[in-house]
């Protein structure tokens, strides 16, 4: 399919046209923040941002779940049988989700989707889901996308682009599913030479304008123990104060608890975001805890993300550069910093 | 593995057995409810299982019966928190859950024609039991040469499938080296010492042989040295290892010791593979 | 106040080469513009780390418990004041510690500027006594500090450390403007129904990060009653009842001992006011027993001393 060429008047009906089809989730502007939220008839959406302060993951993967349900009757055939809660997976789409969160869920899905074991609530919305990116014509500075393999017009995970020229929007189908959604929100007009100029433009200027990098070519090479008893990780880890505002806002972090809660007789077992930055996380039931202290836990974080993930599937760090971790943490850790620390033992 | 990996398997409890004198460990004997489940599920000894209790929570407990044993499955838990304090106020009949079967298995191929030790300590015994019941069985004892066992607890009474190794004691082709701490019964038949001593003692050559190593952190730390005196090289020594875990998939990222998941890439690993490793665990 | 900087470092520097101390808590400069680091230095030679600016909002009495060291830390009003509380609550000892004392006018809400730039990014930021000048790509702009203060230092009635061995400069003047408690008594106006309502507005957010507990210095203990989970007391989902549970439960344990020093409230991804609740709580112990708290390491919290002519005969 050619490039098609929009007004950016035209893009909430067009929204209107796909609401007929897909659910339709963009972002919303909110106190002063954006966050990615169901369209709404009659309601503005807002691309006039760098990017949301929760990543877009609880798309795919929400905060609290319920997975399955049961009844704790014992008189009741099914008493004490875990059952699963049965749910729907409409098509969905997303618009404006950015290259960086997109790459995330790339990143994301060969945990919850391997030949092993696949995640069935993860795969089944993955599936269903259609990403409509917007590239960045303004990056920030915290964000170092370009290093980690990643970059402010990046394809990965998207099935359609989005270029901002100013009074339109470039649109470019990049998977069969795109070209589909397209199709759907009549998006048939082709883009004249000039502005097709312009967009193809518009990545190397974005590109130039990342202002922050991190080095990552040595980390595959560095022995895990070594980087392990490194003498820095003290000093990495002392001001943290071991909350979940990293990992939870991190679009590339995954880990999480399962918990079941009664109520009298009936119950749900729900599956709830966890944190490796807190304490109770490996905690065993005999009371030994392999990681009592901070800095074990905020090494573990660093080592996951920028040297387990590299030699466990030989498919870069688990880091897209977003940057949301280095402007949202409370007391300033850098994650840039212990890239070239590490890269750098 | 059933479709979805979350998912337990119902199974009816239908015997409980105490096994120490403290009421503290008890094995339950578990029968599938469906029987395409139970035909689903085929294991290896070293595996484990997610027991599910619901309204409770989940707990990955070592599979203590062998394949060979047909019809239930066997599993002895330790009470010690939440979910195993519920269990172990359950009752013949009682609907539970696992899932399963989970984890890596020892390495049966690399120990065919080899000797092979079992070293176990207290009540983590119970995927040794697999391994032993499933190397004695008729099909598969002459796939392995010699077979030792030392086997120690605290005192007699903290012995678990006293009367099972009792008859293992007495057959020829398997030696069994029991052993206690401590105990005021002067008719004691078997060992008094340490795991990590009566090892030293009876143990005596590493040619052609792998060690099953499995116990308490303080058994493993003193009982590893007595292995390598004697010549055993870390890829010889297998251990179990125990972790918190959740999914028991290697998905919901807890388990780990540095880039291996223990629900996934183990619970068994060599010596070597830990070494590897950072110590975190 | 911006020469406090040479001051803490010269300080920071004779006490390490005296070994007067073995280690200094201090801050250091942010890898972001309006941004700064709690650090540890343990090397004279690295006392050049130690900063100062307008934004050093964290609380470093957080870093204080269980530590066995002799201890220099830098103290605005409010750290002191929790310093002071840990040393009643026996987390840590007075003879470990060598306090700095910093007379503050007030941190500046970097929400506030990130908010007055509407999107657009800080590149520098440069100070003086009264004014805040900050550049972007395009822009420069001279703002009056006082009107980008955090919520808790535009209320704040000690400004001095209350206990310190050095002091970097000359006392500031203690606020003695109109009732600090405004904000709380607009609440107390409201109708309990519109109130819970409120509430349970403000906290819909919230993703449990714990950010707030884990920033506060006074919440210290080795497992949180949130984290409890035998038995449990609160759900680990973000159901609404579970979250509202964590806030007022955790400003109940914080009664009698909070020092507003806003930590909680700068360290939340989510923009969330949670000093609402504890503020309320602050106000009901000073009208009823007429103290604050950490004024002084004599005087234990009104909430855990118990005196035989209570006026209260439950208690006797």
């Amino acid at each position: 399919m050619s490039d098609k060429i929009i007004k950016k008047e035209e893009l909430t009906d067009i929204l209107k046209a796909l609401k007929e089809t897909y659910e339709v989730i963009a972002p919303v502007k909110e106190n002063g923040f954006y966050s990615f939220k169901p369209f709404k008839d009659g309601g503005n959406i807002d691309l006039n941002f760098t990017n949301t302060r929760l990543s877009p993951k609880s798309l795919l993967f929400p905060q609290s779940e319920r997975i399955f349900e049961f009844n704790l009757d014992e008189k009741s055939k099914d008493g004490y049988i875990v059952k699963e809660h049965p749910k729907d997976y409409p098509p969905s789409v997303i618009v404006g989700i950015r290259p960086c969160d997109a790459k995330a869920f790339k990143l994301v899905n060969i945990n919850f989707d391997n030949p092993e074991f696949k995640d069935p609530w993860w795969v089944k919305r993955m599936e269903a889901m259609t990403f409509i990116g917007l590239g960045c014509n303004e990056p920030s500075s915290t964000c170092f996308c370009t290093s980690v393999g990643c970059g402010p017009f990046n394809e990965e995970g998207l099935d359609v682009m989005l270029f901002d020229l100013e009074e339109y929007f470039l649109v470019r189908a990049l998977t069969e599913k795109g070209e589909k959604l397209l199709k759907q929100g009549r998006v048939d007009k082709d883009v004249d030479e000039g502005l097709q100029k312009k967009a193809d433009e518009l990545r190397i200027k974005a590109e130039k304008k990342i202002s922050s990098s991190v080095p990552t070519d040595k980390l595959k090479e560095k022995k895990i123990n070594d980087l392990f008893n490194a003498p820095f990780w003290d000093d990495v880890a002392f001001a943290c104060i071991n909350c979940g505002t990293c990992t939870f806002l991190c679009p590339t972090c995954w880990c999480f608890d399962i918990q079941d809660e009664v109520t009298k007789t009936v119950g749900d077992r729900i599956r709830n975001w966890d944190s490796c930055m807190f304490p109770l996380f490996t905690l065993h039931a005999s009371g030994h805890n392999p990681r009592p202290e901070k800095v074990q836990r905020v090494r573990q974080r660093f080592m996951h993300k920028l040297k387990y993930y590299v030699d466990e599937y030989n498919n870069g760090v688990a880091c897209v550069g977003c940057g949301r971790c280095v402007k949202y943490c409370p007391v300033n850790v850098d994650v840039r910093e212990v890239f070239s620390l590490m890269n750098g033992l | 593995m059933a479709d979805n990996p979350y998912l337990p398997y119902p199974v009816k409890i239908q015997q409980i057995i105490t096994e120490t004198e403290d009421k503290n460990l008890k094995t339950f004997k578990l029968v599938f409810l469906n029987k395409e489940d139970e035909e689903r599920f085929t294991f290896i000894p070293g595996q484990f299982c997610e027991i599910s209790i619901a309204g409770q929570g989940e707990i990955p407990i070592g599979i203590a019966s062998s394949p060979t044993e047909k019809g239930f499955l066997m599993f002895t838990v330790n009470k010690t928190g939440v979910v195993t304090r519920f269990i172990h106020n359950m009752k013949e009949e009682d609907i539970i859950g696992i899932r399963g079967p989970l984890g890596n298995w020892y390495p049966w191929e690399k120990m065919e024609g080899k000797n092979v030790v079992v070293i176990g300590g207290g009540f983590a015994f119970t995927t040794l039991r697999a391994s032993i019941v499933y190397m004695l069985h008729p099909e598969n004892r002459n796939k392995f040469k010699d077979i030792t066992v030392v086997y120690g607890a605290r005192s007699p009474g903290l012995l678990l499938y006293r009367e099972e190794i009792a008859e293992w004691e007495k057959r020829d082709d398997i030696n069994v080296h029991i052993t206690v701490d401590a105990t005021d019964d002067p008719n004691w038949p078997y060992n008094i010492g340490f795991v990590p001593t009566v090892t030293e003692q009876k143990i005596t050559t590493s040619e052609d042989s792998y060690a099953l190593v499995c116990g308490p952190p303080i058994m493993i730390k003193f009982t590893q040295p007595v292995l390598e005196k004697v010549g055993f090289t870390p890829e010889q020594i297998i251990m179990s290892l125990e972790m918190r875990m959740k999914c028991g998939i290697g998905i919901c990222g807890r388990c780990n010791i540095g880039d291996k998941y223990v629900c996934k890439d183990g619970p068994v690993f060599s010596l070597a593979q830990l070494n590897e490793l950072p110590k975190e665990y | 106040m911006i020469r406090y900087g040479d001051t803490i470092r010269e300080i920071a520097k004779k006490i390490l080469e005296e070994k007067t101390v073995d280690l200094i808590i201090g801050f250091k400069k942010g890898t972001l513009p309006i941004t700064t680091e709690p650090v540890l230095i343990k090397d004279a030679q690295n006392s050049d780390q130690l900063y100062w600016d307008s934004f050093c909002n964290m609380n470093l009495a957080n870093y204080l418990p269980k530590r066995g060291e002799k201890i220099g830390i830098i103290a605005k009003g409010c750290d002191s004041r929790n310093i002071a509380v840990h040393i009643v609550e026996n987390q840590i000892k007075r003879e470990q510690l060598y306090i700095i004392g910093v007379p503050c006018k007030g941190m500046i809400d970097r929400r506030k500027i990130v908010s007055f730039l509407g999107g657009k990014e800080v590149r520098e930021v440069t100070e003086s006594d009264e004014d805040i000048t900050i550049k972007g790509e395009g822009f420069e702009h001279t703002l009056k500090k006082n009107d980008y203060l955090q919520d808790n230092c535009r209320t704040c009635m000690h400004r001095n450390p209350v206990i310190y061995d050095a002091i970097v400069g000359d006392l500031v003047e203690e606020r003695k403007d109109p009732d600090p408690y405004d904000d709380v008594k607009e609440i107390e106006g409201i109708g309990l129904e519109e109130r819970w309502e409120s509430f349970s507005d403000l906290i819909k957010d919230c993703i449990r990060c714990y950010a707030c507990r884990n920033a506060c210095p006074l919440c210290y203990c080795p497992t949180c009653f949130v984290d409890e989970s035998d038995p449990q007391w609160v759900g680990k989902s973000i159901d609404p009842t579970d979250t509202m549970t964590f806030h007022i439960l955790r400003a109940y344990h914080c009664t009698g001992r909070c020092t507003d020093c806003g930590a909680c409230q700068q360290a939340c991804p989510m923009d969330i006011n949670v000093r609402t609740f504890t503020r309320k709580l602050n106000k009901d112990v000073l009208d009823l027993y007429g103290c604050e708290a950490g004024l002084s390491i004599e005087e234990r919290p009104p909430l855990d001393t118990y005196k035989p002519d209570d006026y209260d005969k439950f208690i006797r």
